[in-house]
């Protein structure tokens, strides 16, 4: 379970926000500052990698070079003098998803410092997920939306790029407007969904359903044990024989 | 960390078997699937939950009597954090119609059809917007949305088989027909779903299915639902939010309506009353209680408080003596232990193997069977892969994906996991994943009907806190379509109340008053507080430390 360690596991010198501990040098940054004493309200989330919570930079003592991880999946090095960002003051536009276009113009309007990017890299520097970051603002730029999506799609939106780019930019919010406008207007839209709810509220279902509700326990294992299963390996247009409740 | 020197002599049997198994998936053959029969007979040996000692009686409430983990038995046995007395009702700190208590995905659509609905909306919640399970949900979102092979007869039908033929018939029938639309309702909302060029959704198998009817982003497709339905939620700046503010107290009034909650301020440590006309439970599962000592895939915040707040107000539990256990959480490298390994990869064909590279079970059994099958290898057969710490796993066998769909396909399919073990030196598309069952999902709850009603008028419930949709074990990729489904009719449902029934009155705690005696009169004496609100992960050496009674 979590924090727990091994019997005489090695200890390694951390400075959490300039202060010494020694903690075990298998743990992640955010195992070790519980191993601390810390009891983690900010800062802490889906401790899998995937919420953003735990934005963490870190240094080395003689480096000029800063350092980014999330906190639940960067391994404590020895003598790394780290503080987490949990929060960082961000510019979040609101809009109408009905009523804007996916153009460069709906981008700008939202974001106008999009322009002010001065291609300096940091951000993508400061990504703990390895995204292209600096790339997808300038295909924001160019008005390359889908690019824009595409290059973002990973973001957890945990704000490190934010709190380090020198033209203010919040990189994250525009990604996902960005990735909005193309799920929405750009991708092409799955057909198949409108006739399917067209079905479900004509009522064709209905009857079929009603008599599985009432189904006793073992007519329903009859059935499910007989239901035709769709092979794994089998194309898109596969179609199972019997078609009486499709 | 990388696979060590002993890890990687092993992952050779792996890979000798692993052409043999590619002809047998281009054949269309597959390892058995188990019958009804051989299922129950693997369940009641080696799942967790048939575990002799695995359920306590509840002692207490209204589904005293009830056996259920224990682990839960212990909060649903405590006193509340406050006490009645020194709550002054009279104060009312935040006033909105409709109450929501958690911010994941079941309450955030809740919040967006509640306000769509022209009611005012208030989320409050313990970590941040949009930090919850729905967030970390990894494979998919079921929906029977291709005519011509699948409908929602057979989404039934999964979903009961799953369920062990348990669920509540009207809830199934309101998941599973409400589903296409909710796929479409997101896809409106600009979520970005996997699709073919020409628009179609790309769909997989999941544990338990008959149909591919899988939709899925990548691997993020909970990360994806989640902050687009926050985004749209920040885009509507009449819903209000308040972060860091779990409820630790539902509030009635002297009508027996529900009529606000008890809010706390984790860092200031203040008490605040929050006064709505209706109140929507919405606060996910419980895995961070980690049952019988299991690694967890959940969130940090998933402790249970919901059933804590729901069943001290007076509402009974339900299907909670079953808990998921996934069969693919990461047992190696051990700073990732626990994570979710989405069932997507099996789904996509991946293969589960033993110490010799062998093949024990069908990859794509419900999620119950396919943990107690692995449990069994590793226990009673003895073919478990040693990690070197102490600790079994099963191999799941990646690099076979590369070969069924081609090369790059794991790091398409899966970035998300594919960085994550990059990170520690392990390429999943050249190397198979170490993995055992992991606590997962909270498949019971409160009671609740298919209109997101409870007992208690003016108080409503979905999502993972509930029960009776998935009966006793939720298949892959109907928890996102909970969330969402019942998510929006908590939200209708809960502005109609506030709209058409709701009846202001006197507030009151004597709910908990009348709890806290019943305790008593059951002889539990006790010093534990429920609900928990956060796991104590904190080091023992450092806790003896800290003498400040806090």
């Amino acid at each position: 379970m979590e924090g727990k360690t091994k019997e005489k596991e090695e200890l390694v010198p951390i400075f959490i926000m300039g202060k010494r501990y020694e903690v075990p040098a298998s743990f992640t940054i955010q195992k070790a500052m519980e191993y601390a004493g810390y009891q983690l309200i900010r800062g802490c989330g889906c401790r899998g990698g995937i919420c953003g919570a735990c934005g963490t930079v870190y240094r080395f003592p003689g480096s000029y070079k800063i350092e980014v991880g999330l906190a639940c999946q960067t391994v404590v090095q020895p003598n790394m003098y780290l503080t987490q960002i949990p929060f960082f003051p961000a510019t979040k536009s609101v809009y109408d998803m009905e009523k804007i276009k996916p153009s460069i113009e709906t981008l700008v309007k939202n974001y106008p410092e999009l322009l002010r990017c001065l291609q300096c890299n940091t951000c993508t520097k400061s990504c703990p997920m390895d995204i292209e970051v600096m790339d997808y603002i300038a295909a924001g730029m160019r008005g390359d939306i889908a690019r824009l999506a595409e290059l973002s799609f990973d973001c957890v939106m945990c704000g490190l790029c934010t709190s380090r780019c020198p033209a203010e930019i919040c990189q994250y919010n525009i990604a996902i407007l960005g990735r909005r406008l193309y799920g929405k207007y750009i991708a092409p839209r799955a057909e198949h969904l409108a006739s399917m709810v067209g079905e479900i509220e004509s009522g064709k279902f209905d009857s079929m359903l009603k008599e599985l509700m009432k189904a006793d326990e073992e007519t329903l294992k009859t059935l499910y044990t007989a239901r035709e299963m769709e092979p794994e390996q089998a194309d898109e247009d596969w179609t199972p024989k019997d078609k009486t409740y499709l | 960390m990388p696979y060590t020197a002993e890890l990687k002599q092993l992952i050779k049997r792996v890979e000798a078997t692993r052409p043999e198994r590619f002809e047998r998936k281009k054949r269309g053959e597959e390892f058995p699937l188990l019958s009804l029969k051989e299922r129950q007979e693997r369940l009641e040996k080696f799942h967790p939950d048939y575990k002799a000692g695995a359920r306590t009686e509840i002692r207490v409430g209204p589904s005293k009597g009830y056996a259920i983990q224990p682990e839960m038995v212990n909060l649903l046995e405590a006193r509340s954090r406050i006490d009645p007395d020194k709550i002054d009702l009279s104060k009312v700190d935040f006033d909105t119609d409709v109450l929501i208590l958690g911010g994941g995905g079941a309450g955030t659509a809740a919040a967006l059809m509640a306000q769509e609905c022209g009611v005012r909306v208030m989320i409050a919640t313990k970590l941040r917007h949009g930090d919850a399970n729905t967030m970390m949900a990894e494979g998919g979102i079921q929906a029977a949305t291709k005519e011509t092979k699948d409908s929602p007869y057979y989404h039934y039908l999964d979903v009961l088989g799953g369920g062990h033929f348990k669920n509540d018939p009207e809830l199934v029938h309101t998941l599973v027909t409400g589903a296409p639309k909710v796929i479409a309702w997101l896809e409106s909302l600009g979520c970005m779903f996997t699709k073919n060029e020409d628009g179609r959704l790309r769909t997989l198998h999941g544990g338990g299915t008959c149909r591919k009817r899988m939709h899925y982003a990548a691997d993020i497709t909970g990360a994806e639902i989640m902050r687009t339905l926050r985004d749209e939620a920040r885009n509507r700046p009449d819903i209000k939010v308040l972060e860091f503010m779990p409820a630790v107290e539902l509030i009635l009034n002297e009508h027996g309506h529900c009529g606000g909650a008890v809010l706390y301020n984790l860092e200031t440590e203040e008490y605040f009353i929050a006064k709505a006309k209706a109140v929507i439970l919405a606060t996910g599962g419980s895995g961070r209680l980690h049952y019988q000592g299991f690694m967890t895939t959940n969130h940090y915040g998933a402790t249970g408080d919901g059933v804590v707040l729901g069943y001290r107000a007076g509402l009974p539990v339900c299907f909670l003596h079953t808990y998921q256990y996934h069969p693919t959480g990461i047992v190696f490298p051990e700073q990732s232990e626990g994570i979710l390994i989405t069932e997507k990869f099996r789904g996509a064909g991946a293969n589960v193997l033993n110490i010799e590279g062998e093949q024990f079970v069908n990859e794509r059994e419900p999620r119950d069977v396919e943990s107690a099958c692995f449990i069994r290898e590793c226990v009673e057969t003895g073919k478990g892969v040693p990690t070197g710490s102490g600790k079994v796993g099963i191999w799941l066998d990646s690099p076979l994906i590369e070969m069924l769909m081609g090369k790059g396909a794991v790091k398409r399919e899966f970035p998300g996991k594919y960085i994550l073990l990059k990170r520690f030196g392990i390429d999943i598309s050249k190397e198979p994943m170490l993995v055992y069952p992991t606590v997962h999902y909270q498949n019971g709850g409160l009671e609740y009907n298919s209109r997101c009603e409870t007992a208690i008028p003016g108080l409503y419930s979905s999502g993972e806190v509930s029960g009776g949709v998935h009966g006793e074990n939720r298949l892959m990729g109907n928890s996102l379509l909970d969330v969402c489904v019942f998510g929006k009719i908590a939200g209708m449902s809960a502005a109609d109340y506030v709209k058409e029934k709701a009846r202001d009155g006197k507030l009151s705690l004597d709910h908990v008053r009348r709890y806290h005696k019943e305790l008593e009169e059951a002889g539990i004496v006790t010093d534990r507080v429920a609900p928990m609100l956060l796991p104590d992960y904190s080091n023992p050496k450092v806790r003896e430390r800290q003498l400040t009674a806090h």
